[in-house]
């Protein structure tokens, strides 16, 4: 099965071709340039290195948030008229499952960081078993004390990645009192190789969904709907 | 599909999403419609009394695919039958922008249609071509929106001057300030022009704004304020308000500048027609008063229906069409430019 994935949840800008167990062709950039001049011209660079004919693709599979919501919505709109053009259907791979699974097999406890500002991050506590990845906490988006604090009490040597690395570096040192890592450069930003072979694991399980239908999952609301839902609430009270 | 007739025809598929309208539209040689899918987010937009980015950009991605297969299946035609894709990228909000470029260039690269970058405004002047297939230029035209006050002379196809722009507010947006401003709510223009109708256009003498150092720029904040300090007034004396004659008052106002800067160009530049374009060429009142006006100037005047005043991809198409037969097109890397100029190509 192949598949043709997309990752632009943040600086990090990349897309990447699979077949079943093979990574045939993997672009990836982590320079500010905006991802609507360089998403579309780095998969045609790669299509035509590995002489990819589109219309072999099975599914698309994108990075599907959080992250920078502009970001992501380059990255879905790319995704769905792809898939509108070649009439495939798209698996949304949510990004902080994709980050951990840049470090599949890890012993340790897995922890992303995505900067998310105003001291949060978006994160998720994973761990892998018998080739499987599991969620230890589903991803989220929570505050830097929230996270290391869980990571306390789990009690587990915990490898840290993600670009809210640097960010949030200075407090893990401080708070966190359990053993920890922080993942090298090859592996601890996104990757659109780690989107399409956790984005094949999904379709194995039938979690592919029509073009037209997916969009990205912020987890946040925008700050207009957050305002007014504050003010409703205080009107309530 | 019939060979012989895709010789002369170009179908364009047309999309657009530079606000809070995501449409998408299918037109065969820049003038013949064959369909005009808008998906409009007005009703919720007017929980929080105007545009908020943010979410319009977040309801675009949710219904771009389904406007596009609507707009192909309404012209009954596949993108096997597309010869090319217009789409906007300026100017407008630039998250909102993005939605329609991206989509865009994925159908265009693995549908291997070329790709035309459309100026929205180009695109609002070309609105006047799908109903007027009399209309050539060169004419002058009169953009006026929610973001736009422009007078325009059209020179040929793609090929424009900026006579005149707004300093400050747009036209549309000093109605949607106003109409706050008496209680009417969003969207201001059509609730101003209903209310308008009860009202005595002069009963107040509220400013028309006049720009010595640019005879046909325009400026709008000075009338805004003008209406908030007579609200003030009348409710520091305890004067009632007549909402009504404030609408009224007020739209004529701007219809008067509109209408003077219209005159004094197709004076001095000598133009035998003359168009308006954009959502607030929709207003009644502001359409008749140029259509008289033209009329006592002895010029044609020219206006798309109100479905093509408002954004809408149809117009998108139109103006790609021209921009598509003069060999213009965009890559894989076009961005969204959303504070874009009219005639400035940043292709």
């Amino acid at each position: 099965m192949k598949i043709l994935a997309l990752e632009s949840s943040g600086l990090v800008a990349s897309v990447a071709v699979t077949e079943d167990d093979n990574l045939l062709g993997e672009y990836t950039i982590n320079y500010k340039k905006t991802h609507s001049q360089t998403l579309l011209p780095m998969l045609d660079e790669v299509a035509k290195m590995i002489e990819l004919d589109l219309k072999s693709v099975d599914v698309i599979a994108v990075s599907a948030g959080p992250g920078s919501f502009t970001g992501l919505r380059i990255g879905s709109a790319t995704a769905k008229g792809l898939a509108l053009a070649l009439d495939k259907k798209i698996v949304s791979v949510p990004t902080v499952d994709a980050l951990a699974y840049n470090l599949w097999g890890s012993a340790d406890l897995v922890c992303p960081l995505m900067d998310a500002r105003r001291q949060q991050a978006y994160t998720g506590l994973y761990e892998f078993s018998e080739g499987q990845m599991n969620r230890v906490l589903a991803q989220c988006a929570a505050g830097i004390d929230e996270i290391t604090e869980k990571v306390n009490q789990l009690g587990r040597r915990t490898v840290f990645l993600g670009d809210g690395v640097p960010v949030f570096a200075d407090y893990i040192k401080e708070h966190v009192k359990v053993p920890y890592l922080f993942a090298p450069a090859h592996c601890n930003k996104q990757r659109a190789a780690s989107v399409a072979a956790l984005g094949a694991v999904l379709y194995e399980k039938g979690l592919a969904e029509d073009a037209a239908a997916h969009k990205p999952e912020y987890l946040r609301l925008s700050q207009a709907e957050r305002e007014r839902q504050e003010k409703v609430r205080d009107f309530r009270i | 599909m019939n060979d012989s007739k895709k010789t002369r025809e170009v179908r364009i598929l047309a999309i657009e999403s530079s606000c809070d309208e995501t449409a998408a539209a299918v037109v065969v040689n820049g003038r013949d419609m064959r369909s005009n899918v808008i998906s409009s987010q007005i009703a919720l937009h007017t929980l929080y009394g105007g545009v908020v980015p943010e979410i319009a950009s977040r309801k675009h991605i949710e219904k771009i695919n389904q406007v596009i297969t609507q707009a192909l299946k309404d012209a009954d035609m596949t993108l096997q039958d597309i010869d090319a894709i217009g789409v906007t990228y300026g100017p407008g909000l630039v998250g909102a922008l993005l939605v329609g470029v991206a989509e865009a260039k994925a159908i265009s690269y693995a549908a291997n249609i070329p790709l035309v970058g459309v100026h929205h405004i180009e695109g609002h002047i070309s609105a006047n071509y799908i109903e007027n297939p009399d209309l050539k230029p060169p004419f002058l035209c009169l953009v006026v929106s929610g973001g736009h006050t422009h007078l325009v002379k059209v020179i040929d196809y793609g090929k424009y001057e900026v006579l005149g722009r707004t300093r400050d507010d747009a036209a549309g947006e000093a109605f949607d300030k106003v109409a706050r401003a008496i209680g009417l709510g969003y969207p201001g223009g059509p609730k101003i022009e209903k209310v308008s109708h009860e009202g005595n256009p002069d009963a107040i003498a509220f400013p028309r704004a006049k720009i010595t150092d640019g005879v046909y720029d325009f400026s709008f904040s000075g009338l805004k304020s003008a209406v908030l300090n007579y609200l003030n007034g009348c409710r520091m004396k305890n004067i009632p308000i007549c909402q009504a004659d404030v609408a009224a008052s007020f739209q004529k106002s701007v219809t008067d500048v509109l209408v003077e800067h219209a005159r004094h160009a197709i004076r001095e530049f000598g133009m035998d027609a003359f168009a308006i374009a954009g959502g607030v060429a929709s207003n009644g009142v502001i359409r008749g008063a140029m259509e008289e006006m033209c009329r006592q100037e002895g010029v044609r005047f020219y206006h798309p229906s109100p479905i093509l005043c408002t954004d809408n991809a149809a117009m998108i198409g139109a103006a790609a069409y021209y921009d598509y037969i003069a060999g213009k097109r965009a890559g894989l890397d076009l961005n969204a430019v959303p504070n874009l100029k009219l005639g400035e190509s940043a292709i």
